[in-house]
């Protein structure tokens, strides 16, 4: 059985539509890149995932049930969202934004007890956010706010995590440390993510299978060689890129180039090739 | 806190137009305490009549309305909002002044059910005007249509004024900003069964209060169904204020300065903010009233003048600061 099935879903906020005819399987701990332009569903698409916006037409299922027949906690339990950003109106620690995250797990009128305590110390270790447990969350910078919504994440406990543009605002030493976690927990536990990145070189580097989105509907769907091609980046973004094979694993790499340089480019390979 | 309601219901108790000495004041107490009471001089009638019921209707009244006021900033994710703002307050005195009118008042219940259905309505209003989560009015937007909405009820409850005959017109004006010497013992119970059962109905939300207030989206992922639970809120709530309201009449800004303050001292955990609120409500409310009893004595001021007298120039600083 699949995790996450999309059977010619359809969406749209006002007349027109986001998702058009969107269909896809992923399989239990695939790690799955969502690209394309802005404005291309890729949020859209995470958020009928997660069972908070419902198809209009065509189907949703998420282990093995529509999203709209799951109980909100039920789902919650199974499947955890990393926003892009939340509100930061009220001042909340750290630590209690974390320990959100156990929410679903709670009982009715049940308090934190002592593990879930300690599955939100856990999660705040792996994103090395415990130095500012105790510190307000509005006053985090972005990226260690996006690191504190990721332990949140984590202390939910899913087995499906949507990930939102989760690298954006992380340094160097924080993408690379929650690259790695999201490799050992796709390897360790069986997590299933799926991740919404611009960045095409790290969707190509760390996921298994791409879906590239253009206007709502799916532009081409496969293994990163399969899908980061340059001609599919003309085609989706317009722009001209050259595609080599990375030499550390030989996943597609991708330099975008202006358009003088595509011409020089152009100009070059013609001299140089027979 | 509560000790700090317990000092303060003291000193409340002690102060008024009639001076009664401490000494005096505590062997009543002592004769009320060892069960042995019955009520034996004109002193001891103001205490217990009087001034016990008062004190205790302005801490429920007090309590109720910070409540309101931290259930719509959660709502609302907007520091700014309260019922007296947002127009609810003045809704459901429009609903209670139609009552008066029509005659609802030889029903029992008649007025404050209409003060309820008042409060109601406007809840829903404010919150179609407030918009969708998809496209919701930036903060000061809403803050502008609780003027509008205000505006409305104000000229409409004039012209409900202006046909009343006059007789009833000062009670009316005075109920209008905030009056709690109303008090019957009947009232303050029916007030307090209200409040508590709301009280609990509440807190049980309070956990769903935190994850609304990180946003809708974000509640939704992490397991709360927001619209059950905002549609139950928003009704209980409505419930509470529209008590105030009907017994007390329009006391403005408690529910905003409450709230912040409390906030300010114990973080934004609706677990305890709730609970705190409501004490540090009641017994912000309690001051209040024993001022306005004493400051031009033996009259008295609504005590809706006090509150606004502190509570405006409050929220102007905090708009000013832009730093909630």
């Amino acid at each position: 059985m699949p995790a996450i099935e999309a059977r010619n879903i359809n969406f749209s906020y006002t007349a027109k539509s986001v998702i058009e005819d969107v269909s896809f399987t992923i399989d239990e701990a695939q790690r799955v890149a969502v690209i394309g332009p802005n404005g291309s569903g890729k949020t859209t698409l995470l958020k009928i995932i997660s069972g908070t916006l419902f198809p209009h037409s065509g189907q949703m299922i998420v282990d093995g049930q529509e999203t709209g027949k799951w109980q909100r906690k039920e789902i919650a339990r199974k499947v955890a969202m990393v926003p892009q950003d939340t509100s930061r109106i009220f001042p909340f620690y750290a630590e209690e934004i974390v320990l959100m995250g156990r929410f679903p797990h709670l009982g009715r009128y049940r308090f934190e007890d002592k593990r879930d305590y300690q599955l939100v110390r856990e999660a705040m270790e792996k994103t090395n956010t415990l130095a500012f447990a105790d510190r307000r969350f509005n006053e985090l910078s972005a990226g260690e706010r996006q690191r504190v919504l990721i332990a949140r994440a984590l202390a939910q406990e899913p087995e499906i995590l949507l990930l939102d543009e989760s690298t954006a605002f992380l340094d160097l030493k924080h993408q690379v440390r929650f690259l790695s976690l999201l490799q050992q927990l796709n390897a360790l536990q069986k997590l299933t993510v799926v991740f919404v990145t611009h960045d095409l070189n790290l969707a190509a580097r760390n996921a298994s299978r791409i879906i590239l989105l253009d206007n709502g509907k799916i532009y081409a769907i496969g293994s990163p060689a399969e899908v980061i091609t340059s001609a599919n980046i003309k085609g989706v973004y317009d722009v001209h890129a050259r595609v080599d094979a990375n030499p550390y694993d030989g996943s597609p790499s991708v330099t975008l180039l202006t358009t003088q340089q595509s011409f020089d480019f152009k100009g070059n390979a013609s001299h140089t090739m027979p | 806190m509560t000790f700090v309601l317990l000092v303060l219901c003291v000193v409340s108790f002690a102060v008024g137009s009639v001076p009664i000495s401490p000494e005096r004041i505590l062997h009543s107490l002592i004769k009320l305490l060892t069960g042995n009471f019955s009520i034996a001089s004109e002193e001891e009638l103001i205490l217990f009549s009087v001034r016990l019921p008062r004190i205790i209707f302005a801490g429920l009244v007090g309590a109720a309305l910070s409540l309101g006021g931290v259930i719509f900033q959660a709502i609302l994710r907007n520091p700014l909002a309260d019922p007296y703002i947002l127009g609810i307050s003045g809704g459901s005195a429009l609903g209670a002044i139609i009552g008066i009118v029509i005659g609802a008042g030889s029903f029992y219940l008649g007025i404050p059910v209409l003060a309820f259905l008042g409060a109601l309505a406007t809840v829903f209003l404010v919150f179609t005007v407030a918009g969708s989560a998809r496209s919701p009015l930036p903060d000061n937007s809403l803050l502008l249509s609780g003027v509008v909405v205000n505006a409305f009820f104000s000229a409409a409850i004039l012209f409900f004024l202006s046909i009343v005959n006059s007789m009833e017109l000062r009670s009316i004006t005075f109920w209008l900003m905030g009056d709690l010497s109303g008090a019957s013992t009947r009232e303050v119970a029916i007030a307090a069964v209200c409040l508590l059962v709301g009280f609990i109905l509440l807190y049980a939300q309070a956990n769903k209060l935190n994850l609304i207030v990180q946003g809708e989206d974000t509640a939704r992922y992490l397991g709360v169904h927001v619209e059950k639970t905002k549609r139950g809120l928003l009704i209980v709530t409505s419930l509470i204020i529209s008590v105030a309201v009907s017994l007390a009449g329009i006391i403005g800004f408690v529910g905003i300065m409450v709230p912040h303050f409390m906030r300010l001292v114990f973080g934004s955990d609706h677990r305890l903010l709730l609970p705190v609120s409501a004490l540090f409500g009641a017994s912000f409310l309690m001051v209040a009233d024993t001022l306005a009893r004493v400051v031009i004595a033996p009259a008295e001021l609504p005590v809706g003048v006090i509150t606004a007298l502190c509570g405006a120039p409050y929220f102007i600083f905090l708009l000013k600061r832009n730093q909630y």
